[in-house]
């Protein structure tokens, strides 16, 4: 082991140090990567983490005849999110680029004699390229689309580092960016550097990072605030909170680069309390950093002097609004107030502040460890680098994704997500967040960026993917974000606060087979208010699910209002579920109503009594034959086969 | 004396010369230009909650065809700003904003005058059952920080925000909250010598001579502490004091 210096007080200590971990670390054959995100966690990572443990110990005499010594050149570790969370827990064993899926406690003695001691891959954990159990397998993670087609920089180190480990993350290239940026860069070149590179904010609004610091330069203040916004609240979306969970240090280096660009002495980082990971690795970071001289005074020997903090934020969704935010660093409700005068001029306490979201921030190092013309020549004219998207919904793969801008939507969701679950049609993806929009099928090949998706009536935000296929009901996919939005909604401001709770009315209303000749229209008149005159971009923001959807799929609206039809099968009182010829008569749906709604016998058809069916659903999910169809207008909306094309 | 630094805007067609700092609410109000608004008081920060002061503004720089709809009450007057406190787009938003409000508070008369000043006799929406006339613009709040006593606030968020007072022992009994709301939506009982606001009775301080109600002693404490005058000061009516105030001097003179 090499002993770590108390503190660093030289660029070179640091690089030394990170030198000397390096030639110890080359004598390390074999890493077990197990994935320790709270997906994984929650599916029994820990629990296999121990077993393993037990399992290295039993079998150290074999394992060190094969050249393996637990501690040195074998190192079983936890690292943060892998991306893939529906295959968790997972595992990766490198250098052999194996790569483990649904990986159970049961697992580790298999692991450990069948891949450890004789080089062979457990199959039966191998992913499968198909998706299907028997489907072929892959033997490297290299070989899986989901990774392959994957470009990360802000993601660089997640997954591979243990996020509570400071020398994992020396050894991949951390706070190269700092020292480059201390060493060789005056704050002026830094700020330059970034202004070049075209990084825009990845939290969701998408301004030139650069343009803002130089306009926070060009405020003459004594002091700027440095702010990092972990605040993400969008419905599916997690790729802050995973850079945060998985590689806090990153974060912590881009905030320092910038502060050094911008003569910043202080900063917070506000995380939301609901992310405990993030705020435990963080707060771990800091602290770490501390010690080690690289966060307070005169860090690195540089003169550079910056106090980071950290702030929890209750949770409110409106809290990642910057003026909310501010308010809410400050011990006040996180209300928005009307951004007439910047935040670079006057944000928290009044004072100059520079915001920028976590995945900015993470961005950051990059761009100056290897140059802002790398991170320029990735991406579209206007949207340079790459952006982690958080897929999800009805697509094979979900997980989080980093491609570079400009990828279409079509490559996201069938190369890299592999398609629709069980190859049903697809119909929408909601972009952006709540805010965002939903595009249909004949837009999957534009491509991803700030600009392209904004005109068509979405936007790309902060990352936030959701895939739907036939069976989803656009008004019900409305009412939803209306309802999340309402929820949140601070309640200042009347178009947002009375707004949202009308629209949402009149979409329930819709749904429910109640609407109204007129109703639309009243729909479109409230939200064109709600976007030109509410406080903030909460508000303006939240008409966006309706007008998307009634923009692509209006005649849905007026099926609900005029025919009472719900052609996604979705909308409980215009839908009825009904047992067809294929029913075997197996009795199972029979014994999971909770209505007892089901009558016959065994090996005899099925009937649902329509007065007493709540349309739950239970007995669709659990006929293993497709035999339960769902009915709208005497129409099979929902079947076996896709219902409508 | 130094000079206050002004400049030229344009209201409504008419060239008006404001003070730097001003907001264009204030600016229009100085020249009695109506910009309606429930949220606004002079005494406290403006908080653009009610959105009824929404104008269109332009400016010299802009092409010709660009506008932007601002919050008059926070929006700062700039040099060659043109507003429009009465177009299509102002009126059509601030219809939809009253048919709202009308939708909150159904039984609120200064609503529904203000809703038909705009011709809007009935709400387009749901109404509010069980309706109060609260219409959230939090300004009994605002006063009730700006005279420091932070006994009442809003809860909740959303739709479901309301206003209630979590601090009821801070609570001195001023009424500054009941008489500035916009809508008269906070109630008080005022009997005799007894005052009763936000579930809390006060005993209040008679004046000595016409035994009209002056105060709550909590409210003459708290004043007191705030202003650094004795408690005495606050115990009588303006007229009261003034009258002595004479006989004083009267005794002074003429002894």
């Amino acid at each position: 082991m090499i002993k770590r210096p108390k503190a660093f007080k030289t660029p070179k200590s640091l690089l030394d140090y990170a030198e000397k971990v390096k030639k110890d670390r080359d004598s390390r054959k074999l890493e077990v990567r197990i994935c320790a995100g709270p997906s994984c966690v929650a599916g029994g990572a820990l629990e296999f983490r121990d077993e393993l443990q037990k399992e290295l110990d039993a079998h150290a005499p074999q394992l060190k005849k094969a050249g393996l010594t637990v501690g040195t050149s074998l190192i079983e570790k936890c690292t943060g999110c892998h991306g893939m969370c529906e295959a968790g827990p997972l595992v990766i064993l490198e250098p052999m680029e194996i790569f483990y899926t649904h990986v159970k406690p049961k697992h580790a003695k298999s692991i450990v004699e069948t891949t450890l001691l004789e080089g062979e891959p457990v199959k039966e954990l191998l992913y499968s390229l198909d998706f299907t159990k028997g489907g072929e397998k892959a033997k490297h993670h290299s070989d899986i689309p989901f990774y392959a087609l994957q470009n990360r920089i802000a993601l660089k180190n997640v997954g591979t580092i243990d996020p509570t480990n400071f020398e994992d993350f020396l050894l991949n290239d951390g706070f190269k960016g700092l020292v480059k940026a201390l060493t060789t860069m005056t704050p002026e070149e830094v700020v330059d550097a970034v202004d070049e590179s075209g990084l825009r904010g990845r939290g969701g609004a998408g301004f030139p990072t650069g343009r803002k610091w130089k306009s926070a330069l060009r405020v003459k203040q004594d002091r700027v605030w440095l702010v990092c916004n972990g605040d993400e609240g969008d419905p599916g979306a997690f790729m802050d909170r995973v850079i945060m969970d998985s590689d806090p240090y990153t974060v912590i280096e881009g905030m320092l680069i910038a502060a050094y660009g911008l003569g910043a002495t202080d900063g917070y980082i506000y995380v939301r309390h609901e992310y405990p990971l993030a705020v435990k690795h963080l707060t771990m970071a800091i602290e770490n950093m501390k010690a080690l001289g690289l966060l307070g005074e005169n860090i690195l020997g540089s003169g550079l002097n910056f106090n980071l903090k950290l702030s929890r934020g209750g949770g409110a969704f409106v809290c990642g609004e910057s003026s909310a935010l501010m308010r809410s660093l400050e011990g006040k409700v996180g209300e928005p107030r009307a951004k007439y005068v910047r935040s670079v001029e006057k944000g928290f306490k009044d004072e100059p502040t520079v915001l920028n979201n976590v995945e900015t921030y993470a961005c950051v190092p990059s761009i100056i460890s290897r140059g802002a013309d790398w991170f320029s020549s990735m991406g579209t004219a206007k949207s340079k680098g790459t952006k982690v998207f958080s897929l999800v919904g009805k697509v094979k793969q979900t997980g989080l994704v980093e491609v570079p801008m400009g990828r279409t939507l079509r490559e996201i969701i069938y190369d890299i997500g592999g398609g629709i679950i069980d190859d049903r049609p697809f119909k929408a993806v909601q972009t952006g967040g709540p805010s965002g929009g939903c595009l249909p099928a004949d837009k999957l090949d534009l491509p991803v960026d700030f600009d392209t998706l904004t005109r068509e009536g979405a936007m790309m935000g902060s990352g936030g993917m959701i895939v739907m296929d036939d069976q989803t009901c656009m008004v019900d996919v409305a009412k939803y974000f209306i309802k999340f939005l309402s929820d949140e909604s601070c309640g200042k401001c009347v178009p947002c606060r009375e707004g949202l709770k009308q629209v949402y009315q009149i979409l329930d209303r819709i749904t429910k087979g109640e609407g109204r000749e007129g109703d639309i229209e009243l729909i479109e008149k409230l939200c064109h208010t709600m976007e030109v005159a509410s406080l903030c971009a909460l508000g303006k923001g939240a008409p966006f699910p309706v007008l998307s959807t009634l923009r692509f799929f209006r005649e849905e609206y007026e099926e609900h209002i005029h025919d009472k039809f719900c052609r996604g099968g979705v909308c409980k009182e215009l839908i009825n579920f009904h047992i067809n010829d294929s029913c075997t008569g197996c009795m199972v749906c029979l014994r999971h109503c909770p209505t007892e709604a089901i009558t016959g016998e065994r090996k005899k058809l099925h009937v649902i009594d329509d007065d007493k069916c709540i349309s739950c659903g239970i007995c669709r999910n659990v006929c293993k034959f497709d035999s339960v169809d769902i009915i709208s207008q005497g129409k099979i909306v929902a079947g076996k086969e896709p219902a409508m094309a | 004396m130094s000079e206050t630094k002004t400049v030229r805007i344009t209201i409504d067609g008419r060239s008006i010369d404001a003070p730097v700092g001003q907001t264009v609410l204030e600016a229009a109000r100085q020249h009695n230009i109506d910009i309606p608004s429930l949220c606004y008081h002079p005494g406290v920060e403006a908080f653009g909650a009610c959105r009824l002061c929404v104008v269109e503004i332009r400016k010299h720089n802009w092409t010709p065809d660009w506008k932007q709809l601002v919050t008059s009450c926070l929006f700062p007057v700039e040099e060659g700003l043109i507003v429009e406190t009465r177009s299509p787009e102002v009126m059509e938003n601030r219809k939809v904003v009253l048919d709202l409000q009308l939708a909150r508070v159904p039984n609120s008369d200064v609503i529904r005058q203000l809703a038909a000043e705009y011709g809007i006799h009935d709400t387009s929406y749901e109404k509010r059952e069980d309706a109060d006339d609260c219409i959230m613009c939090g300004l009994c709040v605002r006063v009730c920080d700006a005279i420091g006593a932070h006994a009442i606030s809003t809860l909740s968020r959303g739709p479901e925000k309301y206003v209630d007072v979590p601090n009821k022992d801070a609570c001195i009994g001023c009424l500054a909250c009941a008489l500035t709301c916009p809508t008269n939506a906070i109630e008080y009982i005022e009997e005799g010598n007894m005052r009763t606001i936000w579930d809390k009775t006060f005993e209040v301080v008679l004046d000595p001579v016409n035994k009209k109600p002056i105060a709550t002693p909590e409210q003459i404490a708290h004043f007191s502490k705030q202003s650094g005058l004795p408690e005495d000061y606050f115990t009588k009516s303006d007229a009261t004091r003034k009258k002595e105030t004479a006989a004083s001097f009267a005794r002074v003179m003429f002894d």
